[in-house]
């Protein structure tokens, strides 16, 4: 009969108060793993954001607000860039060092969600978290893909298509037609051209899943049909969303460029294009990675350590509720105590027996927070992901859970030392006397 | 077997007084023999158990053991020597309510450094009649069963001596007699020496050694 045997029968023995006290620490512990899975896949989506190319080339201004406003379509557009810069890069001085630049252009939306105006290589060539390609409902090599329907073509300036978690709250499914309107909120003026669905994308846990891509030959031209003197004033009045003043090639603009470079050296190249753009007048090149890394870092960074300061405060308080649990035992159990010592059980091995029970109560507790914890993202991640489009599945396990288990053996220790303690110093001969 | 020498033993109460409760000059147990210790209500009889066994220590004097001085030994050691060679049974039963009767027993070696003979365990369970009630918890049992479940997990380590303090004592009449031989008889099979403590003439004579613990308790004389 080990000590661990001999600790958990005291447990069963009061197992109301015994599972309360587990019960407690659970909660503790699901509070903890909640924050970190989901801090975890945040960070993780957040940093995913700007993987898939090197540069992105937008107006002056802030960068900061260019990379939220191209990436995460956050916040309103520096402003325009001219689409002869575009030109440049795929044709012009800077095409030897550039592999692929997408335009994108902004200002419209349709039930909140951005329309961006793009090209068909937008989810052709480019990639997202690195290597997945984008999916409608077949995938390049002709197997089912994970959306519907399919790409837009290049030739069709009307066609749209849905990032996953737009078509779901929209409700715009594949031959179905909307009205994107002027600027990012409700109220805007609605264009009389409907664009025509013919694709969803399939989840990417990305914020292109949060977004309507139409065709960028639609996006200019729905300015083009409607160039009355009212609509003007009222592109006027939105700086920095693409537009095509009466069908003029010249003075055709873009809100920005996704930027891949050339291999074998895509870093030195992209350091050469930003160099030359970022000395002319009129853009700007960043590195959505670096951005990025410094916007999460200075404002979500810091609240990772509030959200853990938090949950790791609330397993301390568990831990003690521990503590205080078996330490109020004491009273009833010093009784038990003595009989052990009196059969011949050391010190030693009673102070051991209790630190079992506390460590066997953590653990307890530790799993029922795993299983609570990972159980909550699971039931939620469907709401999470059309909310959000951040992906967050049941196991989605983050490596510092690796040390909830050390710590909580950590903990548990401490908090059951006292009443160990306790048990240490229990008077044999007294407590015999003192029948219970 | 058991040689007790000018031991002491003095209690501080709350008013700072000093109380004498034990002094003992020469008292001898031999091996096998079965010695029931009589005396008068707080006259010292479970305080010299508890030197003997080791869980109090005296002020001073000597108590051995076979060769064993367990008054010289350190609080660890005299642990394991109490777990390996001497068997306790309470008045009051102290049998641990979380664990099965054949857990109780086994608890007992469990503490002792030799190996757990469940071989054993249940071997003595079945001596004192309860083969069938193995994987009953104390609470599941009735007075009398948990005073058998006592001594066969008093028995457990085959010890060399055996304290009893009123084993009978808070045993219904029936069971009284029954519980009585059964000690007897498991110490005489194992020849383990038997020192038990009472206040019932009915025990008391059945033994041929009868010590009075005022006759060789020098403290409970002036008391």
């Amino acid at each position: 009969m080990s000590l661990w045997k001999i600790a958990w029968r005291s447990i069963q023995q009061r197992a109301f108060v015994s599972g309360l006290t587990a019960l407690s620490m659970g909660l503790g512990v699901a509070l903890v793993v909640s924050v970190l899975v989901v801090y975890g896949v945040v960070a993780q989506s957040f940093h995913r954001g700007g993987e898939g190319y090197d540069l992105i080339i937008g107006a002056k201004g802030g960068k900061e607000q260019l990379v939220l406003n191209t990436v995460f379509y956050l916040s309103e557009p520096v402003g325009n860039i001219p689409y002869s810069l575009y030109e440049d890069l795929t044709d012009g001085k800077l095409a030897p060092y550039v592999d692929l630049a997408i335009p994108v252009c902004m200002g419209h939306s349709y039930q909140g969600f951005r329309v961006v105006g793009t090209v068909p290589e937008m989810f052709t060539e480019l990639k997202y978290r690195g290597d997945q390609s984008y999916e409608f409902g077949q995938t390049a090599d002709g197997r089912p893909g994970g959306g519907k329907g399919e790409n837009f073509k290049s030739e069709n300036p009307f066609d749209a298509v849905m990032g996953s978690t737009a078509a779901v709250r929209t409700h715009l499914q594949v031959g179905e037609e909307f009205q994107a309107v002027h600027g990012s909120g409700e109220g805007g003026h609605v264009h009389q051209q409907r664009f025509h669905v013919v694709g969803v994308l399939a989840p990417t846990g990305t914020p292109v899943d949060r977004a309507i891509f139409v065709n960028m030959k639609g996006f200019f031209e729905i300015h083009g049909m409607e160039g009355t003197a009212a609509h003007k004033e009222h592109a006027g009045a939105h700086e920095g969303h693409g537009v095509h003043d009466e069908h003029d090639e010249e003075a055709k603009q873009i809100t920005a460029i996704l930027v891949c470079c050339k291999q074998p050296n895509p870093s030195r190249f992209a350091d050469v294009v930003a160099g030359v753009i970022n000395k002319g007048p009129t853009a700007q090149a960043v590195q959505p990675i670096r951005v990025i890394a410094d916007l999460f870092e200075g404002i979500v960074g810091k609240l990772e350590w509030v959200l853990l300061g938090m949950a790791v405060l609330t397993v301390i308080v568990a831990g003690i509720s521990i503590m205080v649990s078996i330490y109020n035992s004491m009273s009833d159990r010093r009784h038990e105590i003595a009989v052990m010592r009196a059969l011949g059980a050391r010190r030693v091995t009673v102070m051991v027996i209790i630190l079992l029970e506390s460590i066997l109560l953590s653990l307890l507790g530790g799993g029922l927070g795993l299983l609570l914890g990972h159980g909550m993202i699971g039931a939620c991640s469907s709401v999470i992901v059309n909310w959000t489009g951040v992906d967050i599945g049941l196991l989605q396990f983050q490596k510092i859970e690796l040390f909830l288990v050390p710590g909580l053996l950590l903990l548990a220790s401490a908090v059951g030392y006292l009443p160990a303690l306790a048990a240490y110093r229990t008077d044999v001969a007294q407590s015999l006397t003192n029948t219970p | 077997m058991l040689h007790l020498r000018e031991l002491k033993k003095t209690f501080r109460q709350p008013d700072g007084t000093e109380l004498h409760v034990l002094d003992i000059a020469d008292y001898h147990v031999g091996a096998g023999e079965q010695v029931v210790m009589v005396g008068e209500s707080g006259c010292g009889k479970t305080t010299l158990l508890h030197v003997i066994a080791g869980i109090s220590r005296p002020d001073s004097g000597k108590v051995r053991v076979d060769d064993w001085e367990i008054t010289l030994m350190p609080e660890a050691e005299c642990d394991c020597f109490r777990a390996e060679r001497i068997g306790y049974v309470f008045q009051t039963f102290n049998l641990l309510p979380g664990f099965t009767a054949l857990e109780n027993v086994l608890l007992s070696m469990r503490f002792s450094r030799r190996r757990l003979d469940k071989h054993r365990a249940r071997q003595l369970l079945t001596r004192v009649g309860l083969s069938h009630r193995m994987t009953h918890r104390p609470t599941m049992l009735s007075v009398g069963e948990q005073q058998r479940v006592a001594v066969a997990r008093a028995l457990a380590n085959k010890p060399k001596l055996l304290l009893a303090d009123e084993p009978t004592a808070n045993v219904d009449a029936g069971n009284q007699q029954h519980i009585l031989d059964l000690i007897r008889e498991t110490c005489k099979e194992e020849n383990v020496a038997l020192i038990m403590v009472t206040h019932s003439q009915e025990v008391a004579k059945q033994f041929s050694r009868i010590d009075r613990l005022q006759e060789f308790n020098r403290a409970a004389v002036h008391q």
